[in-house]
């Protein structure tokens, strides 16, 4: 049998018009509906925050709200579940150093 | 709409099939719900979906047992319409508390999850479900390392993949169903790594035959995984994720008949994406924050799904991992256990006969697959002492080893406060029983006077009943 290619295709999703965000500057489309994380992994992007102590990347974990491992900085807001939160058109979303609140980064 | 205005009122919390069984069973008999849950749509993890603006025409593609969300989602429209349920989505519930007169259901609303809202009721189901429980290896905290559920909640939500080329491992039967879910939305599944033998599911020819449908289901992963080629090592296990920026390959190897590592069979095998889970664990910071009695992990309930605590009634994978189908048979019996005993009656047992069978047959079927599904007996001997543990707050197993050894630490408690060892963000979910086996003690759930991290203007604007206010330490708040 031939195997669809994407998840969209797999289940033949319509969605509405898509829309643009921005990841540390870098314009990436998104569909309605999706999440920071589904938007960043529909992107090929898997890490957009690095850990308080030694600066290690991480990004989804759980996925479903519990680890806290993919926080991120959305529209200057830090410590946003990128797993929870969803897209929005025009979001500024920006990888999360640290805490997010020490030093600024763009 | 109708109103709300009349007779007993539940609150439900989680929306799941256990939450839905249950609030469906209420309200057909005359009660008035909130079915309170953190999603945008109902349906919990089992029967996630995805947001309607993404338009999936084949849903049911992603799913199991699709024709029982149509029916669960169907009665849930309904009493909705007709006003016997009120569904609060994006409620994330931190705490219920218990007072003389009812509960109140404290929720933080929306994603950001900084407005308070507060529902009141005569009694409380709690149906918040499991999470995923992942033991440490080295290389575990790369990104592209995801949870095998947390890979299948992003694919069911976001109709996304992590990346091209995964393996899938651990232990437990949601292994399966993953692997063939990535594969059928177009990832390469390079391996499922399997540290248990299901094989020896044989032992145990009285209780499977008893469960034809589950036995049917598995085929029919072993089927799918066969036809797409996925090659499936049993008594294997990952050792390491190699990587810097993000998993570029794992080592794998086979396991002994004590379930330690057989040296000289590791293996490198290519990916871009790990889904790795060791079984599930129970929801219950809010049972335990209003004084429910636990049962090893999972709340404790009675026949009818009673808690210990007068009023709360629980039902699904917060009293015990057992999978959907006993989830609905559970909540459908607290739903009718509800409707009698708010309206100050004893249920009929002969009214829920039928869920109870069923009850007893999946809880003892799932016995037996928590005997077979373990994870390496040895696991601890592959975790170095440079590897991360805590996740959040970044310790190391050679400082949970010291806190038990030299330093003297016997339980969990203490290594904690010796190391910050689930101090963290997540308050020690995801490296609980991590830190419980490296240290060499036994894992309980720990208690969390909050489910969930609150704004403290939230707090110190929250009008706790006075009766509780007088305690100093906030597990204290609410009956004891």
């Amino acid at each position: 049998m031939r195997a669809p290619r994407t998840p969209p295709e797999l289940v033949d999703a319509r969605p509405g018009p898509a829309f643009s965000v921005t990841f540390d500057g870098r314009q990436l489309t998104v569909l309605p509906g999706q999440t920071i994380a589904a938007a960043l992994w529909a992107a090929g992007i898997t890490s957009w925050r690095t850990t308080r102590g030694s600066g290690e990347p991480r990004g989804v974990f759980c996925g479903i709200g519990v680890c806290f491992d993919c926080l991120v900085t959305v529209n200057g807001r830090a410590n946003q579940r990128a797993c929870l939160v969803r897209a929005e058109a025009g979001d500024v979303i920006r990888t999360q150093e640290g805490t997010g609140h020490r030093g600024h980064h763009g | 709409m109708g109103t709300m205005a009349e007779g007993p009122h539940l609150a439900v919390v989680g929306a799941g099939p256990a939450g839905l069984a249950a609030a469906l069973a209420a309200a057909a008999r005359g009660v008035r719900v909130s079915l309170i849950d953190s999603a945008a749509e109902a349906g919990g993890q089992f029967y996630r979906q995805s947001a309607a603006a993404l338009g999936a025409r084949r849903p049911q593609v992603l799913h199991h047992q699709w024709r029982t969300w149509e029916r669960l989602r169907d009665g849930l429209a309904a009493h909705v319409a007709g006003g016997r349920v009120a569904h609060l989505t994006d409620h994330h519930v931190w705490f219920v508390e218990g007072q003389s007169d009812g509960f109140t259901v404290h929720a933080l609303l929306g994603p950001e999850q900084e407005q308070p809202v507060a529902v009141r009721a005569d009694a409380v189901l709690l149906a918040t479900g499991g999470y995923e429980k992942v033991l440490p290896f080295p290389g575990w905290t790369l990104p592209g390392v995801v949870t095998a559920g947390g890979a299948q909640a992003m694919l069911k939500g976001g109709l996304v993949l992590p990346g091209r080329v995964a393996v899938v491992a651990g232990t437990g039967p949601l292994l399966m169903p993953v692997a063939a879910g990535l594969a059928a939305a177009g990832a390469e599944v390079a391996a499922l790594v399997e540290a248990a033998d299901p094989k020896v599911l044989v032992r145990h020819a009285r209780v499977l035959a008893a469960h034809p449908a589950k036995l049917a289901e598995g085929a029919r992963y072993a089927a799918e995984l066969a036809r797409r080629r996925v090659k499936v090592h049993v008594r294997h296990t990952v050792v390491a994720a190699h990587g810097s920026e993000r998993v570029e390959a794992v080592t794998v190897a086979a396991l002994d008949g004590d379930g330690r590592v057989l040296p000289g069979t590791e293996r490198r095998i290519a990916c871009d994406t790990l889904a790795v889970g060791h079984g599930m664990l129970p929801h219950t910071d809010l049972a335990e924050a209003l004084g429910c009695r636990l049962d090893g992990t999972g709340v404790a309930v009675d026949d009818e799904q009673r808690t210990d605590v007068p009023g709360v009634w629980a039902a699904g994978e917060t009293t015990g991992i057992g999978g959907a189908v006993l989830s609905l048979a559970e909540g459908r019996i607290a739903g009718l256990s509800i409707a009698a005993r708010l309206n100050s009656r004893t249920p009929d047992p002969r009214s829920y006969e039928t869920a109870a069978k069923a009850r007893s047959g999946l809880r003892e079927f799932f016995a037996i697959l928590d005997t077979v599904y373990a994870p390496p007996a040895h696991w601890t001997e592959q975790v170095t002492d440079d590897t991360v543990v805590c996740r959040c707050e970044e310790v190391p197993a050679s400082a949970i080893r010291e806190a038990a050894g030299e330093l003297g630490a016997g339980d969990v408690g203490t290594v904690k406060l010796l190391t910050r060892a689930g101090m963290g963000w997540c308050q020690g979910r995801m490296c609980g029983p991590a830190v419980a086996g490296l240290a060499r003690c036994e894992f309980q759930p720990s208690r969390r006077p909050f489910a969930r991290p609150v704004p403290l203007g939230v707090l110190a604007g929250t009008d706790f009943d006075r009766h509780h206010t007088d305690s100093t330490d906030p597990t204290e708040i609410g009956p004891s």
